[in-house]
């Protein structure tokens, strides 16, 4: 069966909620809308205190290329705008809605109904994703539409979708496919046609067998979409390991994956734009996992985005007894929480418990050279050897060692035996290195 | 839950320790001990319990006394380089000289270095060439093997394999006997099968990669095959190559020493044919009729410039073809 074709390591999959249905959230009664973005501009606010919202309606607009819009989740007054810490650990600019009633904009299609035919053409669709404010739901939260317009002499090839979810614990993915099996291939048609490629694949980890039945059923009626089920290995949601593993090209290093032909997007990603290009409807909710090992209810939401985290969580049960660490997203790349005030943001994929004798790592013993962590980078890296040069201030090996390659999916931390923080030193190179370049660039 | 933990991705662990990989190597020499003991009776208990006794203290006494920081003897570290000190010394060694074995491979490679991890040379060899060079007599002169024995300095001594075939003279011992155990030499490299059932339960608990010994195995095979074919007269089979000295406790337990090996498959590739090379040139053409240890020590010498030059396959650095 295919996977990726260097390092990988196998987790314990922990998917309590994977059979949980996706149930809808209480609407709190205060929303605070991030207008900020894990990567890119934060969008500017086009409503002011006092104003009325409506579900549906613009309350940001992207700046710059690299941005995306926001919209209301809720239907209120605005109370005001001001920072507001969120799940990145930052105080960020956010738009409080004081919540009255549930009165969503009339344009948007809020019947179950599934529409199945697109009659719009490249230029409108990728028009609509963009108004709607879709980004990538993965994690990185990257603008869909920039993805759909690649550079200049850059062709696509291939659309692939990515329903891995590799991370342990985390099911929202999961649970999306098996409830919105056809919106999302339909969705997938959708992007097909805006990249003008007739070709997609879904690629799902054989761990989710349902799901690939499923959807393998559903394709036989979609032009072009295979499914393409995948061997168990984290981190095979990385889009360049994704890609590595269902077509076999590798991205070059420092390129994006329209070097090689490639787009890809999360299933959570295609259902927005299914969502927003057939039923109107902007991207103001998503489904997010509540889990753990003493979860109440390991569970699947569907939340409004503003949401604070302290809200859903009560309606799952609350805090387990004995957490000692809350992970905003999943246990290998998720943030952990000083506190559940955050708000719901674009890429909150899950809220994690974690023991408190799981959260605190073990003392850092010496390297002993086992090699293991070589062994099980996905990037082929040497993180021991990165990480000794960080300790040592020696920026250029680290550049010509290729460290600004590094995806920080934390494999090598994850194997390590002498519990070495090698990820930690690594962010800490190549945000150093990153800098260097950049300056050098600018000269 | 009085306050939480931050801390930076990834927030679990797979578990594996450095206690967890030193014991199952620990494991993995179970055999070979009894099989020791077996062979070489109540001599072959005496030097692996001096051997490992004084590894543990002498890096204990150095911790706590000199460098005065963590005591690290229980990660299984020490242990370890005492049983594989001990493997490497023949049944009928005296205690002091043991014990002395024991500083030189803990004080001097490997503490003197910075401790665990920073060694360049494998410690329990270095304690062995060091016994080797200063008391080459006792080190040289081999117990013949009486199961169960009870004898320990007064044991019966005799010529190995290797320096028999030295002398000129012919090689007594059947391969089967070879292959059991059944033949003179230090106390732990005697049993080819006993170590190969080492190796096997450690590349299934992934303690160590297959790399190492079968490039070594297939070098020195390959090697001393070809001599073989051109002059069986003069040069010994390389089954025979392969079965006796410390060709097979080189391979499987002292060259695979994670410290003092390289980092990638290929580096380890070019490290185990190095050792290969060294030992059947050390044997045949060498003072000294057996080569493992030097020839280990020396590609110990040159893991570090083999890790600075080979790098492992870098992702997307070969755009490979593509299964349309």
């Amino acid at each position: 069966m295919k996977s990726f074709r260097i390092g990988g390591i196998h987790p314990k999959e922990n998917k309590f909620s994977a059979g949980a249905a996706i149930q809808q959230a209480d609407i709190p009664a205060t929303v605070a809308i991030p207008l900020a973005h894990y990567i890119g501009n934060p969008s500017e606010a086009i409503v002011k205190r006092g104003d009325t919202v409506k579900v549906g309606q613009q309350i940001g607009a992207g700046s710059g290329f690299i941005s995306a819009n926001v919209h209301a989740s809720v239907s209120g007054k605005v109370r005001k705008i001001d920072v507001q810490l969120d799940a990145t650990g930052y105080r960020r600019p956010a738009v409080f809605i004081e919540v009255e009633g549930d009165e969503w904009l009339e344009t948007i299609d809020r019947t179950p109904d599934i529409v199945r035919g697109c009659s719009l053409g490249k230029e409108e669709i990728i028009q609509k994703i963009q108004d709607a404010g879709i980004v990538g739901l993965g994690g990185a939260t990257f603008p869909a539409h920039v993805k759909l317009m690649p550079p200049p002499g850059k062709k696509a090839e291939y659309l692939i979708i990515n329903g891995v979810e590799c991370e342990p614990y985390l099911t929202c993915d999961h649970r999306l496919m098996m409830e919105h099996g056809e919106e999302i291939l339909i969705g997938t048609t959708i992007l097909m046609k805006a990249l003008g490629v007739d070709k997609a694949i879904v690629g799902i980890e054989n761990n989710k067998p349902d799901a690939i039945e499923h959807l393998t059923r559903l394709a036989t009626t979609f032009l072009g979409i295979t499914i393409q089920p995948l061997k168990v290995q984290y981190p095979q949601g990385g889009e360049k390991q994704l890609i590595d593993a269902v077509l076999r090209r590798q991205v070059p290093s420092g390129k994006i994956p329209i070097e090689i032909g490639a787009v890809v997007f999360n299933v959570a990603t295609t259902f927005a734009v299914y969502e927003a290009v057939q039923k109107n409807k902007p991207m103001i909710d998503r489904v997010m996992t509540i889990t753990g090992k003493d979860a109440p209810n390991a569970s699947n939401y569907r939340v409004r985005l503003g949401t604070y985290l302290s809200h859903v969580v009560e309606q799952a049960g609350g805090i387990p007894e004995g957490t000692g660490k809350i992970v905003g997203g999943g246990p290998m790349m998720g943030r952990s929480l000083m506190n559940l005030d955050v708000p719901m943001a674009k890429g909150s994929a899950g809220v994690l418990f974690m023991r408190d004798e799981e959260s605190i790592r073990k003392p850092s013993q010496n390297c002993i050279r086992c090699a293991k962590c070589v062994s099980v980078c996905p990037m082929g890296l040497e993180p021991y050897l990165l990480m000794a040069y960080c300790e040592r201030n020696m920026w250029d090996e680290l550049e010509s060692n290729r460290t600004m390659d590094c995806i920080e999916c934390g494999s090598c931390n994850y194997t390590c035996p002498s519990h070495r923080p090698l990820l930690d030193y690594i962010r800490f190179g190549k945000s150093t290195v990153g800098n260097i370049i950049r300056n050098r660039n600018n000269k | 839950m009085e306050k939480l933990i931050i801390s930076p991705a990834p927030h679990i662990h797979g578990g594996d320790s450095v206690r967890k990989n030193m014991y199952g190597v620990l494991i993995a020499l179970i055999p070979a001990l009894l099989a020791s003991f077996y062979f070489f009776g109540i001599g072959a208990l005496i030097v692996t319990l001096t051997s490992v006794v004084a590894c543990v203290l002498f890096e204990y006494l150095i911790q706590r006394f000199i460098l005065k920081g963590n005591i690290t003897i229980f990660d299984g570290s020490a242990v370890l380089t005492g049983v594989l000190l001990a493997f490497n010394l023949p049944s009928n060694l005296p205690i002091w000289m043991v014990v002395i074995g024991a500083l030189v491979a803990i004080g001097i490679a490997k503490m003197s270095f910075g401790g665990l991890g920073n060694n360049p040379f494998n410690p329990a060899l270095i304690g062995r060439v060091f016994l080797l060079i200063s008391f080459p007599v006792a080190m040289t002169t081999w117990p013949v093997v009486e199961p169960l024995s009870m004898k320990y300095l007064d044991a019966e001594t005799g010529a190995t394999a290797l320096a028999a075939m030295k002398e000129g003279s012919a090689i007594t011992v059947s391969h089967l006997d070879m292959f059991l155990g059944k033949m003179g030499g230090s106390l732990g490299e005697v049993s080819a099968i006993a170590l190969l059932i080492g190796l096997a339960y450690m590349l299934i608990r992934k303690i160590i990669t297959w790399h190492i010994p079968v490039s070594i195995l297939l070098t020195v095979a390959v090697f001393s095959g070809i001599m073989h074919a051109i002059n069986p007269e003069m040069y010994i089979s390389p089954v025979t190559h392969l079965l006796t000295g410390g060709l097979m406790l080189g391979a499987i337990f002292m060259a695979t020493d994670y410290v003092t090996s390289p980092m990638t498959p290929k580096g380890m590739w070019i490290y185990g044919v190095g050792i290969g090379i060294l030992t059947v040139v050390i044997r045949t053409w060498g003072a000294y009729p057996e080569g493992v240890s030097f020839a280990i020590l020396i590609m110990n010498g040159f893991t570090p410039l083999i890790n600075f030059y080979i790098k492992p396959r870098r992702f997307g650095a070969k755009q490979l073809k593509n299964n349309k």
